[in-house]
């Protein structure tokens, strides 16, 4: 039984079965792809884009408010997240060599891959209840910046590790002070992965549903009050997906088909940009991975 | 005089940026823990009314105030194993593929289009099956088991597409890209020689990757299925847009469910006293079964790198 033909046809087997687990992951991604757009389409022109949601699903919806609410979510989030993920990431590349840089490394990898929807509850403890301030933009901006730390502060640090020694010798032993050879040095030599990092971490945030749900909630009206409940492209798509209205269920797809080109543009981009600049490409690749939190 | 001043002026910005980027570092650790404590103190009331009572009663009834989380503890296991039954075969075939079989010039393009997985977010999954795959699940799938599997308790029941089972599919088809590149990482991190060693001794290359390489990923791949039952385990807008939402616990895959996740997502507009509170346990429960999963994650997977010398090739 064991021959070398029926070996052989085993390999053959092993092999097409192998292509077919990788065609099988595909088809959904093409499908979404190809759904959303098909659905999505149709709902987009310039009213749409520019008027709020009503929530009533007459004539006139749009999901203007809710394209400003994400945008605002993010640039608030970024606010916070960008600074304080960049400077926990120079501290455990650059000043981390010991046991509490050991532990806030595990920890920032343990909290990137943390349910999203824990990281509401968090934001909820501090800002909703303890600070009172209720559902608002900056509860859920909070909430984003949480989940945006520890995939900034990875992508930081990988890409510093990457920087050759001699660089940071070289600046030392030139007399220029360590502070300033992080800043100047090493930072700038760094920054492909430090910005492909910062930008991949923005996609990501920008469809977090979950702790929006927890902590922003949602408006029907135009507002950018920091402490007011505040529209998002994500929660439009939750609201109405299950909506016996057509134009409430055509507003959800037309939000989804915003929201995926946003994400998808920032992914790919980065990932063309930084392929043109081969230099790059290994900082990238590694940033890559780490935004997916697949490091050990 | 001045120049040692200005030496020393040096040495302090120095050291005050190591203080600051420290205590920035320190900040989030100790932001997060401190929330985590003040979570467990929001879910006290519901803590001292049911005790330990809260994850064995199958009870959730806002209308008498008595909660208990079994039938979303149940919902939340359920719908992970299916994830887990479906999705990590799936992605160590990929895996095998990507690192094994695929041609160098495809291998970067196709790990990264596996990987784009991950980035479309979760509540346009959750549109995509309602509308996509429900009707696929309802009309071939779900009639598919029912004929073959339809004597075990796990398909009784019409299809109806709104089930733990499309939530379970759902959420394969969101931890593969986890799945698949944490192993991929781990079989190209198995040095070539052991691959020329099976090969040399007259094994297929499919021989060779079961001998030489999935035994040695082992590790690795274990790791990867405890990432992506974390991923799984803590899903939320995909889950609940598919899962039907009812506090039942059965096991027929095509009775409509809930998970833990689904029901903070569900109830957390209107609940309040001690709803709020039995709902931000249920989060700490959520928050201690993703703690317990992802450490243990690390640790296997931080072993599997360890016991593989650097060839560049690790995590």
């Amino acid at each position: 039984m064991n021959t070398y033909a029926y070996r052989k046809l085993k390999d053959r087997l092993a092999s097409a079965l192998a292509l077919a687990c990788i065609i099988a992951a595909l088809v959904p991604l093409v499908y979404i792809l190809v759904e959303v757009i098909r659905a999505g389409a149709p709902a987009i022109d310039w009213e749409f884009l520019t008027s709020r949601t009503k929530g009533t699903g007459e004539a006139g919806e749009g999901i203007g408010n809710a394209i400003l609410g994400t945008l605002l979510l993010v640039g608030y989030a970024s606010l916070i997240g960008l600074p304080v993920g960049l400077l926990t990431g120079v501290y455990v590349s650059e000043y981390g060599n010991n046991r509490f840089g050991t532990t806030v490394r595990f920890f920032n990898d343990v909290l990137a891959n943390f349910p999203s929807i824990v990281i509401g509850l968090l934001a909820y403890a501090l800002v909703v209840d303890l600070l009172n301030v209720g559902f608002s933009l900056i509860a859920g901006s909070f909430a984003l910046a949480i989940i945006m730390i520890p995939i900034v502060a990875n992508t930081t640090e990988e890409a510093l590790r990457l920087v050759p020694n001699s660089l940071r010798e070289g600046a030392l032993a030139l007399g220029v002070p360590r502070w300033i050879t992080v800043l100047k040095v090493l930072l700038a030599n760094a920054r492909a992965g430090v910005v492909t990092g910062a930008l991949l971490s923005i996609a990501r945030i920008a469809g977090e549903t979950a702790p929006l749900l927890l902590t922003a909630f949602y408006s029907n009206y135009w507002s950018a009050s920091a402490t007011e409940p505040i529209a998002s492209l994500p929660l439009t798509i939750f609201r109405n997906y299950n909506s016996p209205s057509d134009v409430l269920l055509q507003q959800a797809w037309g939000a989804a088909l915003v929201l995926i080109l946003m994400v998808l543009t920032l992914n790919i981009g980065v990932r063309l940009f930084m392929m043109k600049r081969k230099k790059n490409s290994k900082a990238v690749k590694k940033t890559w991975k780490t935004r997916l939190s697949l490091r050990a | 005089m001045k120049e040692s001043r200005a030496r020393l002026g040096a040495a302090r910005a120095d050291s005050l940026f190591e203080l600051s980027v420290t205590v920035v570092a320190g900040l989030t650790l100790a932001l997060v823990w401190t929330l985590v404590a003040k979570m467990i103190l929001d879910a006290q009331m519901s803590i001292s009314e049911f005790g330990p009572g809260f994850v064995t009663s199958g009870t959730w009834d806002p209308n008498r105030d008595v909660y208990g989380a079994l039938p979303f503890i149940f919902g939340t296991l359920l719908t992970s194993g299916i994830a887990i039954l479906i999705g990590v075969p799936l992605s160590i075939g990929i895996a095998i593929y990507l690192s094994e079989l695929a041609p160098p010039w495809i291998r970067e393009p196709l790990s990264f289009v596996v990987e784009l997985l991950a980035a479309v977010p979760s509540v346009i999954y959750g549109l995509w099956a309602m509308y996509a795959l429900r009707p696929v699940m309802v009309e071939t799938i779900e009639p598919i088991f029912v004929a073959l599997l339809g004597w075990t308790p796990l398909f009784q029941g019409e299809p109806v597409g709104l089930d733990k089972f499309t939530a379970g599919i759902i959420l394969a088809i969101m931890i593969i890209p986890t799945v698949a590149s944490v192993s991929k990482e781990a079989m190209m991190a198995v040095p070539d020689s052991q691959r020329e060693a099976a090969l040399s001794l007259g094994a297929t290359q499919s021989e060779a990757t079961r001998i030489a390489v999935l035994s040695y990923a082992r590790s690795g791949i274990f790791g990867a299925s405890i990432l992506g039952l974390g991923r799984a385990v803590g899903e939320t807008m995909a889950v609940t847009m598919t899962i039907g939402n009812a506090n039942l616990i059965s096991w027929s895959l095509l009775d409509p469910g809930q998970t833990m996740a689904s029901l903070v997502a569900n109830n957390w507009g209107e609940a309040q006293g001690l709803q709020l509170s039995a709902l931000i346990e249920i989060g700490v429960v959520l928050f201690i079964v993703a703690l317990v999963v992802n450490v243990l994650a690390r640790l296997v997977i931080g072993r599997f790198t360890k016991a593989v010398p650097a060839t560049g090739g690790g995590l």
